[in-house]
């Protein structure tokens, strides 16, 4: 693991440095030296290409090739979209937030960068509505890139026109979600829309559109620097390239956000990263891309937290909000409140979604408070199966599904804890209030 | 009953984005910024003002955490409740304020000072337990940590959403 202790940050490496967020300071550290080579050394065609050649796969949650999404994006001058997801809500992540509050002009590049290959005249961010402090520096950064002629007319002398309005949400996880991102930017209740069409064909305001997750964009610039052979060196090539941000969060003596090759080992995000487990108590459970992806056990901790090895133990990399629990964590304590904030953010629109997290909520409660017994649980797993794996399309986006990871797969690896608390009222392990 | 500033507010974001119905959540932040929350008659105005129809623009103050359909405190303290900052103690976080100031989750103060409305996940979960009090974050909460913050608020004034700015670009 020569390249896990060697990295040195490139999207966090302004994280710390004295006023990083004003433009001098930025330019003092490597923010805007990309864009003048994008401008003048490629074609925008040549641009996607090199975003396709260089494995980038979107830092959201989906991972989703961004290059094959850039492709699909109508050529051609016209009214159509780069629409920047900064409403960043998936618990256990905050790698975006990070970004927005200390490296703004980063994200600018990176949008201006792409804004050309695709030739968009227009990029819309939608901030999260809690982030004051990121939206009002990503605000003053946009205002100085116009300033400096990042921005605007006729970016530095290329004549690519481009501007970037900033867009402020008001607090809903469902907003991160790209069709009910577009419902809350055009002004109507923030729920999905069915899909096909999609976005790329039929984005904000009906025009073809391009949405970019805030991490991704931050890929941009460094790509155009430094060239694909060395991005595709970090990480595992051809599907699991460049550094990620892995978000640690829970019992570990040293949360934050880590930014190291895609093919670092949980093992080493813990121990060699994170300064390993508070009161070097034992790993019980990992959530390794946030809430949202299934939870695995602390048996083995020696895999590549990517995106291929964690599809193929049956979760995901997701946003990269790696959740860590010691042995002294209740399973189903965990889960109901995981649950909770399912139910309270379904948008109501998709009945199984509206109910099932309603339902699930309901058992966890019984369950936890020692008012059930098996068949509770079984009934549980049903409904987490039935939305969760059921038949395709059955909830409208992929909150429905997102819901019931942690249900099953916490039933499925801790059954015996749901059962005693089932029983019992009580937790099978002994929660310790951890002070920090 | 919109001042003539939140009037201006409003009639401002309308040209900020590339349709004028996009302008909707800055408008019921202007009336919030007034009111102290979405008053629904200030609502009902700034509808009119946008040239749409009142419930067009209810229907979102209830939908959106951060619009309030009824009068908040003069601070609002947001701890964060979900998982991460859960495994690290938040439950008990929200417990001590809420019984620090003598309200269920949900509730204001009886002087209308601090209303308590735990929150999802703020994306700070590296600072957890964390809470958000007004506009700002606080990690690593404590007991004390928790007394030094309410006792900083509580000498304070009126909290301003300062960032209500749409960003650098007028479009059109």
């Amino acid at each position: 693991m020569a390249e896990s202790t060697t990295y040195e940050p490139i999207i966090l490496r302004n994280v710390g440095v004295a006023d990083s967020w004003e433009i001098d300071v930025a330019l003092a550290h490597g923010d805007y030296q990309a864009l003048p080579k994008a401008l003048a050394e490629f074609q925008p065609d040549q641009l996607i290409d090199l975003v396709k050649n260089s494995g980038l796969r979107g830092r959201g949650g989906a991972g989703a090739p961004a290059g094959m999404k850039w492709g699909f994006v109508p050529k051609g001058k016209r009214e159509k979209y780069l629409l920047v997801n900064a409403d960043e809500s998936e618990p256990g992540t905050f790698s975006n937030r990070a970004i927005l509050e200390n490296d703004p002009h980063e994200l600018v590049e990176g949008i201006v960068i792409s804004a050309y290959a695709l030739q968009v005249p227009t990029t819309i961010v939608y901030c999260r509505g809690e982030f004051a402090l990121g939206h009002r520096r990503l605000a003053s950064a946009v205002k100085q890139a116009y300033e400096r002629g990042y921005v605007g007319k006729n970016v530095l002398g290329s004549g690519f026109d481009t501007e970037i309005i900033l867009f402020r949400g008001a607090g809903a996880y469902i907003c991160g979600e790209e069709t009910a991102l577009m419902e809350s930017l055009e002004g109507n209740r923030p729920m999905p829309r069915p899909r096909p069409p999609f976005p790329a064909s039929y984005g904000v305001y009906g025009m073809p559109t391009n949405v970019q997750n805030v991490e991704t964009l931050c890929n941009i610039p460094m790509l155009v620097s430094r060239g694909v052979e060395w991005y595709t060196s970090i990480g595992t090539a051809p599907r699991n390239t460049g550094p990620k941000v892995y978000c640690v969060s829970g019992h570990v003596r040293e949360p934050g956000n880590k930014e190291l090759p895609l093919n670092t080992t949980l093992r080493d995000l813990i121990y060699a990263h994170s300064g390993g487990m508070i009161d070097d108590r034992p790993v019980k459970a990992v959530i390794p891309g946030g809430a949202s992806a299934a939870m695995l056990t602390g048996e083995n901790l020696d895999f590549k937290m990517d995106f291929d090895t964690l599809a193929s133990m049956g979760t995901m990399l997701g946003s990269g909000g790696v959740i860590i629990m010691n042995d002294r964590t209740c399973i189903p304590c965990a889960v109901r409140r995981i649950e909770e904030f399912y139910n309270h953010e379904s948008c109501g629109k998709c009945t199984p979604c509206r109910e099932g997290t309603m339902w699930m909520v309901k058992l966890l409660r019984r369950i936890t408070r020692g008012d059930a017994d098996s068949a509770d649980i079984d009934q549980l797993e049903r409904i987490g199966k039935t939305i969760g794996f059921g038949p395709p399309n059955i909830t409208l986006c992929a909150l429905g599904d997102a819901a019931t990871s942690c249900v099953t797969s916490g039933i499925r690896l801790f059954r015996e804890e749901f059962e005693y608390h089932a029983k019992i009222g009580r937790c099978m392990t002994e929660r310790v209030l951890v002070a920090t | 009953m919109l001042s003539q500033e939140t009037v201006e507010e409003i009639r401002a974001a309308l040209t900020r984005y590339p349709r004028p119905r996009s302008a909707v959540l800055d408008a019921l932040r202007a009336v919030q910024r007034q009111c102290g929350y979405c008053h629904p008659d200030g609502v009902k105005e700034a509808a009119e003002i946008m040239g749409l129809d009142a419930n067009a623009l209810q229907m979102l103050v209830t939908f959106y955490d951060l619009l309030y359909d009824q009068p908040v405190g003069e601070h609002v303290l947001m701890p964060c409740k979900n998982i991460a900052c859960y495994l690290r103690g938040a439950d008990h976080i929200i417990e001590y304020i809420s019984t620090k100031l003598g309200i269920k989750p949900g509730e204001t103060t009886a002087d209308g000072q601090f209303t308590l409305e735990p929150m999802e996940c703020l994306a700070a979960c590296d600072l957890a337990p964390m809470m958000i009090a007004d506009e700002t974050y606080h990690g690593n909460l404590t007991e004390e940590r928790v007394d030094e913050i309410l006792a900083a608020l509580a000498t304070t004034s009126k909290r301003r959403d300062e960032s209500i700015e749409g960003g650098g670009a007028h479009h059109g």
